[in-house]
């Protein structure tokens, strides 16, 4: 059984409109059977911070094509993409790039 | 999975923050600011496209693409001297609610950088007309898409023109970036505008029949670099949509070229590449060009896009100069200036405009 984590989820680039404006939200993700990964992150964002138009942001299990993912703040593509295993206070951002320009 | 370490110049003294999505390579936040500007001074010496003492209108929207442009150019401009005069030019089209708050950003910009800014309306160069009143109207023709994007892109690209020639610039740049010329290619190939595809993959116009030269220095940089290359500054710019965007084909074709990229990250890259390397058949070069009989632009066609446009819209049938004719508008010299293949009404006509 793992333990809670407390972690910051952030959005930017327009991705934050999918969720009612608000950029910062800090969670706490509840003790489970397996360990919290960003695969896992993201079906609980689906359900608990989306506020409208979920295609936009998850596409499959992962993130829509065209929205980076910042894990402490380097690119999710260097540490394992959805496998990447949450630590407590770690903080992941979302960044749209399809937005403007 | 721990971060691997800098493959950059550091010598991997700090772990790296991305991976770039042409070599592959993964490097840190400074290692890759530094290179990211390098090659858009290397795209700006290699085409020599602003000789020192330019007079240089950037096109800003407040958006995340002519930000970085913005301050690039003013960064690279006071470490290696360039002699550039930069003026913000910024185009109001009349979107209520959108393009206020995107104004906003770029008045911020423009205080923060002190650097000039101006801005030209469509309402006050085009008549009257509004983007928003256009689109009201092209919605009163049933059954048809509005075709928004493809009027503003006509008309900001004129505006921006406009804005430039008043504050006495001598080039125009503009933000586009590699996604950008990508979707073009591919949205000219699925067009069958051959037209297009034969005169894109340059890095700009150089500037023929009394209009500006333009280029587009990030035109190798993809989005995921400019973005987060904004990030990693801290740079504040404007990212919400513009309300007519979702209904324009440009978005179908970036929803591929994004699934392409994530089976392949250097796709954008390598499709401006094809571009530029395609060879076109003499037929599918576009007429020479010559100018717009109301407006002195250049144009291929007696009267020019815009112009066309705001003809069509004054007649109250605003799709006139887009689709496959153009029949009915004011077009005395019409008949010199087709050629065979354009009289056709083939697919060379259907995308005769592009979306920006």
């Amino acid at each position: 059984m793992a333990a809670p984590v407390s972690v910051q989820v952030e959005f930017g680039g327009g991705a934050e409109l999918l969720f009612d404006g608000v950029k910062k939200h800090q969670v706490t993700l509840p003790g489970q059977e397996e360990p919290w990964d960003i695969r896992n992150l993201l079906i609980w964002i689906k359900k608990n911070l989306l506020k409208e138009r979920p295609e936009l942001f998850i596409q499959g299990d992962s993130v829509r094509p065209g929205i980076l993912v910042l894990i402490n703040d380097a690119d999710w593509e260097l540490q394992g993409e959805l496998d990447y295993q949450l630590q407590d206070q770690d903080s992941i951002l979302f960044i749209s790039t399809l937005h403007g320009g | 999975m721990p971060v691997p370490r800098c493959s950059g110049p550091c010598g991997g003294v700090r772990p790296a923050a991305l991976r770039r999505p042409r070599t592959g390579g993964a490097v840190c936040r400074s290692c890759f600011c530094n290179a990211f500007e390098a090659e858009v001074l290397s795209t700006l010496q290699t085409g020599r496209l602003l000789p020192p003492g330019a007079v240089v209108a950037v096109g800003a929207s407040g958006g995340k693409d002519s930000t970085v442009l913005a301050h690039v150019l003013r960064a690279l401009d006071a470490r290696h001297g360039l002699a550039l005069d930069l003026h913000l030019v910024a185009v109001d089209e009349g979107i209520g609610g959108y393009r206020d708050a995107a104004l906003a950003a770029v008045r911020r910009q423009a205080g923060r950088w002190r650097l000039p800014l101006t801005v030209v309306a469509y309402a006050d160069l085009f008549g009257g007309w509004t983007m928003d009143e256009v689109a009201r109207r092209a919605a009163q023709e049933p059954g048809r898409a509005r075709a928004c994007c493809t009027f503003c892109g006509v008309l900001r690209r004129r505006a921006l023109e406009e804005g430039a020639q008043r504050v006495g610039a001598t080039h125009i740049v503009t933000g586009h970036n590699a996604d950008d010329m990508a979707e073009t290619v591919l949205m000219n190939f699925l067009r069958g505008d051959s037209g297009r595809l034969a005169r894109g993959g340059t890095l700009g116009s150089p500037g023929e029949g009394g209009a500006l030269p333009r280029c587009r220095p990030l035109q190798f940089a993809s989005q995921k670099e400019i973005v987060l290359y904004a990030h990693f500054q801290e740079l504040d710019y404007f990212s919400e949509e513009c309300v007519y965007a979702p209904e324009a084909f440009r978005g179908h074709v970036r929803d591929l070229l994004k699934a392409l990229e994530a089976a392949r990250p250097s796709v954008v890259l390598d499709l401006v590449h094809s571009a530029e390397r395609l060879a076109l058949a003499p037929a599918a070069r576009p007429p020479p060009p010559g100018a717009c009989t109301r407006c002195g632009a250049l144009s291929s066609r007696s009267l020019c896009q815009a112009c066309a446009l705001l003809d069509g819209l004054n007649r109250g049938r605003p799709r006139l100069a887009i689709g496959k004719g153009r029949k009915g508008l004011g077009e005395e010299g019409e008949k010199q200036s087709c050629t065979s293949k354009d009289s056709s009404g083939g697919p060379s006509r259907a995308g005769a405009i592009q979306a920006f």
